[in-house]
């Protein structure tokens, strides 16, 4: 108790002279606030990028893949597969799908860029749920008409609708602009697939199968009939696992990229922090010479500096984290998919479990400034210093 | 010489013996102490002087259980404090010893209440009970109406006042006053050396002031002289040694 209380006395008084500090608290203030803001602005392009692959995507839909493909590009499946995968017991709606990239014109740049194209049955606004016309009309199956996706509109040209556009032989026509809810899908341009498949000389073959189950329960079911049925070679997974596992290079490489920037910065952060703290010290040297000669302990000395640092560690990684959200969350972005080769579009997302990391990573280097400077004011020689000015 | 001519003929409550202290600088090595002996009853006011490097700041460290000799022995109160760890010495001084600083050393974000308290927030006494023994020691020095105003809102010698009754308020064994009045003028000076006189006078408490000033020293019960880290006088007030 009386140690908690010298802890607590000590702490009180360093806190309040802070304000004789202003310049270097601010200093290190301002300093932990850049990292930080960096550090969530950075890892918030991640989370959104994950969050536009996954966050829309519901835990009853699956998707059926030839089984040695790990992607939809790599993956084929015959039309008696498809039939058999179709005829599944338990199935509330399915697409059998085609996937391509074709190039179309950046708004931004000018210059061209992948956009998936994919090639839908009937039933895949269904499959999904969630697809909206925003502008425009659905394609009509059997013509050279295509809907694209809301992000894909607002990055690429020649994607408004009555636009068209040619790939190849042929010429489609823009006809409408949907919405998946920020979805992955709004990354794409949607067509009928028997179109899609005569334009890409595809026979009748397919890319994948979309499947709406009756409950998230009935997957392994699913799974199990399908995998187990010896005319087929397929793998099934939930269409959420398979678009995590799709930007899962990406976000891994924006994190650690975020995280190898961070501490860079967060190095000289650290120093920044270190070195108001030692003038802290410095400047206190004779108060805090006095405590000890009146038996104060060592350790509520370094505590007490500890505490002060981390506090000033903790307001500046509050004003970066406040500054990364007003600066980045819901800022529109877009993409190349690694795995896909095809642009996504996706916004920044500051979430919360981000902000939590911001306060954690200023928190350490509040502790790491603050660690040296609080060993030296514990170690401070009482009798030389009591005499200092 | 060695101390043997104590005022009173109560045991002493500081029995130095031997002690030797040294330091190295730049690989030179300087004998502070030097083989020194004395002794301080109990109520004794005791004036330590001597030229600028005579010891006797180290000497006033050493007892105050703020530096460790180098050889020697340190007994206050019938504590060995020479064989103290720094925790331990930590929680003897803040038992036995109050300190006068020369510059006062008063924190300056807290009030003189709240310096005064200090100490005793190393105690287990309650906030009311805490309350009150500042209120006592502020009255003991005559600062009973400032007590709110910071250190800054003083003079000089309302500072040192402030920081005698920091010295006093836990009732210590000792009281060790570096220079007291080394940074007040004459008037100030005075009054704060009446105010020591008064508490060894009055309460009976011990004292072992650090001085330049020959008019300071005698205030004191006795003067003992230092040079160079050894004890060449000890004067009683009114005698010759």
């Amino acid at each position: 108790m009386n140690w908690l209380l010298q802890v607590l006395a000590i702490t009180s008084f360093s806190m309040r002279t802070i304000p004789q500090r202003r310049g270097p608290s601010i200093a290190a203030v301002v300093g932990i606030a850049g990292v930080v803001a960096v550090l969530v602005g950075v890892l918030s392009i991640a989370a959104g990028f994950r969050a536009a692959l996954t966050s829309k995507v519901g835990e009853d839909i699956a998707i059926v893949l030839r089984a040695s493909a790990d992607s939809e590009s790599t993956s084929g499946l015959e039309r008696e597969a498809v039939r058999v995968i179709l005829d599944s017991p338990n199935i509330e709606s399915a697409s059998a799908e085609l996937f391509s990239l074709i190039n179309l014109p950046r708004r931004s740049t000018g210059t061209d860029s992948n956009v998936a194209i994919r090639g839908v049955s009937a039933d895949a606004s269904k499959v999904r749920g969630g697809i909206t016309i925003l502008e425009g009309r659905m394609f009509e199956p059997g013509r050279n008409e295509v809907i694209a996706g809301a992000g894909a509109a607002r990055s690429f040209a020649k994607l408004n609708v009555g636009d068209s556009f040619r790939v190849g032989t042929n010429t489609w026509n823009v006809v409408g602009v949907f919405s998946s809810g920020g979805g992955s899908e709004e990354s794409e341009v949607w067509t009928d697939a028997a179109i899609l498949q005569s334009a890409y000389d595809r026979g009748d073959s397919y890319n994948s199968v979309l499947v709406r189950l009756p409950t998230p329960d009935a997957f392994d079911a699913f799974k199990d009939s399908l995998t187990g049925d010896p005319r087929l070679k397929v793998k099934v997974l939930r269409l959420s696992t398979y678009l995590a596992d799709q930007g899962e290079m990406l976000t891994e490489f924006i994190t650690g990229l975020g995280f190898a920037i961070a501490s860079l910065m967060a190095l000289g952060a650290v120093f920044g922090a270190l070195n108001t703290m030692y003038s802290a010290v410095a400047g206190r040297t004779r108060e805090i010479a006095t405590l000890r000669a009146l038996g104060f302990g060592a350790s509520p000395i370094v505590l007490s500096v500890l505490a002060e640092s981390l506090v000033l560690a903790l307001i500046g990684g509050a004003l970066g984290a406040g500054l990364a959200y007003a600066a980045f969350n819901g800022y529109q972005a877009s993409t190349i998919n690694w795995q896909t080769f095809s642009q996504i579009a996706f916004a920044f997302a500051v979430t919360p479990p981000l902000l939590v990391a911001a306060i954690v990573w200023a928190a350490l280097m509040g502790l790491v400034g603050g660690f040296f400077p609080a060993l030296r004011a514990a170690n401070i020689p009482i009798a030389n210093a009591l005499r200092e000015g | 010489m060695t101390d043997s001519n104590a005022s009173t003929n109560d045991a002493p409550i500081v029995s130095v013996r031997k002690v030797e202290k040294t330091f190295r600088r730049g690989g030179e090595e300087i004998r502070v102490l030097d083989a020194l002996d004395l002794d301080v009853p109990k109520g004794e006011f005791l004036a330590l002087m001597g030229p600028s490097g005579s010891g006797k700041t180290t000497l006033l460290n050493l007892i105050g259980g703020l530096d460790q000799p180098t050889g020697g022995s340190v007994v206050v109160a019938g504590e060995h404090i020479e064989d103290l760890s720094s925790r331990e010495l930590a929680d003897w001084r803040a038992e036995n010893i109050g300190f006068v600083f020369q510059f006062y050393n008063l924190l300056p974000v807290l009030s003189a209440a709240r310096n005064v308290e200090l100490p005793l927030l190393l105690t287990s006494l309650s906030r009311a009970e805490r309350k009150r023994h500042v209120a006592v020691a502020l009255e003991a020095v005559g600062l009973s109406h400032r007590a709110s105003h910071t250190p800054r809102t003083l003079s000089g010698g309302e500072q040192q006042r402030v920081g005698i009754a920091r010295a006093i308020v836990t009732d210590p064994t000792l009281l060790l006053c570096d220079e007291p009045t080394g940074d007040l003028d004459r008037k100030s000076g005075d009054e704060i050396l009446s105010l020591l006189q008064a508490l060894n006078r009055d309460q009976g408490k011990t004292i072992i002031m650090v001085t330049h000033d020959p008019h300071a020293s005698a205030r004191a019960a006795r003067t003992v002289h230092l040079e160079k880290g050894q004890l060449v006088s000890s004067v009683v007030a009114g005698a010759m040694a």
